[in-house]
């Protein structure tokens, strides 16, 4: 057998620290409640809504992300135009704003000081302590990660591809919907997954939008706050399973699309 | 027919300037040039595809410069084929049929007939990113001629073939032009197939069209240096001419005739330049003595340059020739050729 050079143990040994890194809290926090209290925890009215209201409130703004983030993300990799460079930047600053910088953006814009605010209480749309609050606050952090993915999906289709629609006949809108969604399908659903996943964990920028109705993130601090880590840990346990069940599931449906395409 | 007229197109770095070209219907017509020439720009103006800045563009009696891409009735295959992979062969075929009108009854003929011309019937249901290339390609011909295009644009659509793929699709191009009397225009850097499929051709060059006329006016009386040398014109010299001969650095070749005022330059192909150990009699009014430059293999063929006087000629003779004649490097060696294989311009 080869003798490994000794670059390969410098990989090895960094990538398994980082393996352990990661791993091993997540497996202590999964194994630390008794079956018993996992069991408990879901009987609990309070924590069931609070995963449903999480799910509920990430998988709106994903879909929020998609419906008006996709024709900016096809814009994006098709065209060049004056202060591109601007657009894609702006789209990436919530990745980089603390994200209790943000909540307190969007309390910013949403007072009755601010004319955005205004309409918004004139036509009775409340942001402050409401899910339309949190929706907009997870649609604030994680759209940048939907753009980024559908983006690149549509970077990767050769504007031939769709040259060649139109001079069939196909209009722009046909193009797009015949052609280049189905081809860049796998990339959208990728970046949906990542703005949900975004989303779901969203906790600082809640916290200042909307404590209340609460979160599962939010409800995990409570719970943390309120009564140590035994009882927080349940919770955690259950939002981290929902959340992998629903990703698990998104992501066997992409690896299909992937081997059917 | 196609008209373009003082059409131009101005990107970052490049432009088409002022283009002028009349392709008469039914014709196959070559764009040839360098990379960078602007051909692709020029196909891709003729569909739309891109935004022209000045000028016309008429297909028939229609005026399509504003016109968007699917209202032009125009075809466009690529090199690449441009395929579209997440639907199957015959879905790939059938794709633009619903956009014009074509009944079912017909639209159906044009499927079996385009199927069994292109031999794709064994491929139907399979997925395109599993086909070789030729495959691919007779997948994208038969796409973009199923809607009966008034023209159909091919960009390269030879060039990333292998040898037995190309001549296949060689040959499906020139049966799918002679039965189908769609307009092609072709864009190509290869002679034998501008040679072999064109009833006229254009050449371009830095954005602007060179030369255009019938293949054999291209390569055989090119009209500025540039095709001569873009058509493998290699003894291309500036000349002075008196009365029926052109002086070359002091070597007089005869003409055969007086050329037109104002004319310049002499070119002779290499292939017309014949080589002899002894001097033969003929109707080659130029032989003369020269030495051995420079053999270089081409393969297929050799090229010697041969040095009379102060001036070099090219001459492509095949292997065998050059072991008959026991050609060698610094060598004497005659040369002769025909005044009618002179072209001046």
């Amino acid at each position: 057998m080869q003798k490994k050079e000794p670059f390969f143990w410098i990989m090895f040994s960094t990538g398994f620290i980082i393996m352990a890194f990661l791993v091993l809290p997540m497996i202590k926090m999964v194994t630390a409640p008794s079956c018993a209290m996992l069991m408990e925890v879901l009987r609990d009215r309070e924590v069931t809504r609070s995963i449903r209201l999480s799910i509920f409130t990430a998988g709106s703004a994903a879909l929020i992300s998609f419906l008006f983030g996709t024709p900016l993300a096809y814009l994006l990799a098709r065209h060049d135009f004056f202060g591109k460079r601007l657009v894609e930047s702006i789209i990436d600053l919530p990745v980089v704003i603390p994200h209790p910088v943000v909540g307190i953006a969007i309390l910013g814009i949403a007072g009755r000081d601010f004319w955005l605010g205004a309409i918004m209480q004139e036509l009775g749309i409340r942001i402050m302590g409401s899910v339309t609050g949190i929706i907009t606050v997870l649609t604030f952090v994680g759209i940048p990660f939907y753009i980024n993915a559908a983006k690149s999906g549509f970077e990767a289709i050769s504007p031939r591809i769709e040259h060649v629609s139109r001079s069939l006949g196909a209009s722009m809108f046909g193009t797009f919907c015949r052609v280049t969604f189905p081809l860049a399908w796998r990339s959208i659903v990728v970046g949906f997954v990542m703005c949900m996943a975004r989303a779901i964990s969203e906790f600082g920028a809640v916290v200042i939008v909307a404590y209340h109705p609460m979160i599962a993130p939010v409800m995990i601090y409570e719970r943390f706050e309120g009564y140590g880590l035994k009882y927080s840990q349940p919770v955690a346990v259950w939002l981290v399973t929902v959340c992998l069940s629903l990703f698990l599931v998104l992501r066997i449906l992409t690896l299909k699309t992937k081997e059917d395409s | 027919m196609i008209q373009i007229e003082h059409l131009s197109v101005e990107f970052t770095g490049f432009s088409l300037t002022d283009i002028h070209l009349t392709v008469d219907e039914g014709t196959f017509f070559i764009l040839m040039g360098p990379t960078g020439a602007g051909k692709t720009v020029l196909l891709e103006a003729i569909a739309g595809l891109i935004p022209v800045s000045g000028g016309t563009i008429t297909i028939g009696t229609t005026d399509v410069t504003r016109l968007p891409p699917e209202k032009r009735g125009v075809g466009i295959v690529y090199q690449d084929y441009a395929l579209f992979d997440h639907l199957d062969v015959t879905h790939n075929i059938t794709y633009g049929l619903r956009y014009h009108g074509i009944d079912k009854g017909r639209s159906r003929r044009n499927f079996d007939r385009l199927v069994e011309e292109l031999d794709l019937s064994r491929l139907l249901k399979r997925r395109t990113n599993n086909l070789s290339g030729g495959e691919r390609q007779r997948v994208a011909l038969a796409r973009a001629l199923i809607v009966e295009p008034a023209i159909l644009l091919l960009d390269e659509p030879l060039a990333a073939l292998d040898p037995a793929f190309r001549e296949d699709i060689r040959r499906a191009l020139k049966r799918l032009h002679r039965e189908s009397g769609v307009t092609f225009l072709m864009v190509t850097h290869d002679f034998a197939e501008a040679l072999s499929l064109a009833d006229r051709a254009a050449v371009m060059n830095g954005g602007i069209i060179e030369q255009t006329g019938t293949i054999e006016d291209i390569f055989q009386r090119p009209r500025s240096t540039f095709v001569a040398d873009f058509v493998g014109m290699k003894n291309l010299f500036r000349a002075r001419f008196a009365d029926t001969s052109a002086i070359v650095d002091g070597l007089s070749i005869e003409l055969g005739r007086t050329p037109d005022n104002g004319q310049r330059y002499i070119a002779i192909r290499p292939e017309d330049i014949v080589l002899s150990r002894e001097p033969h009699r003929s109707s080659m009014r130029n032989t003369h003595t020269g030495r051995v430059n420079a053999i270089i293999d081409h393969g297929m063929y050799h090229e010697v340059t041969v040095a009379v006087e102060h001036v070099t000629f090219s001459s492509l003779i095949t292997k065998r020739s050059l072991l008959e004649l026991d050609i060698r490097k610094d060598r004497p060696i005659i040369i002769a050729f025909k005044a009618t294989a002179i072209h001046t311009f």
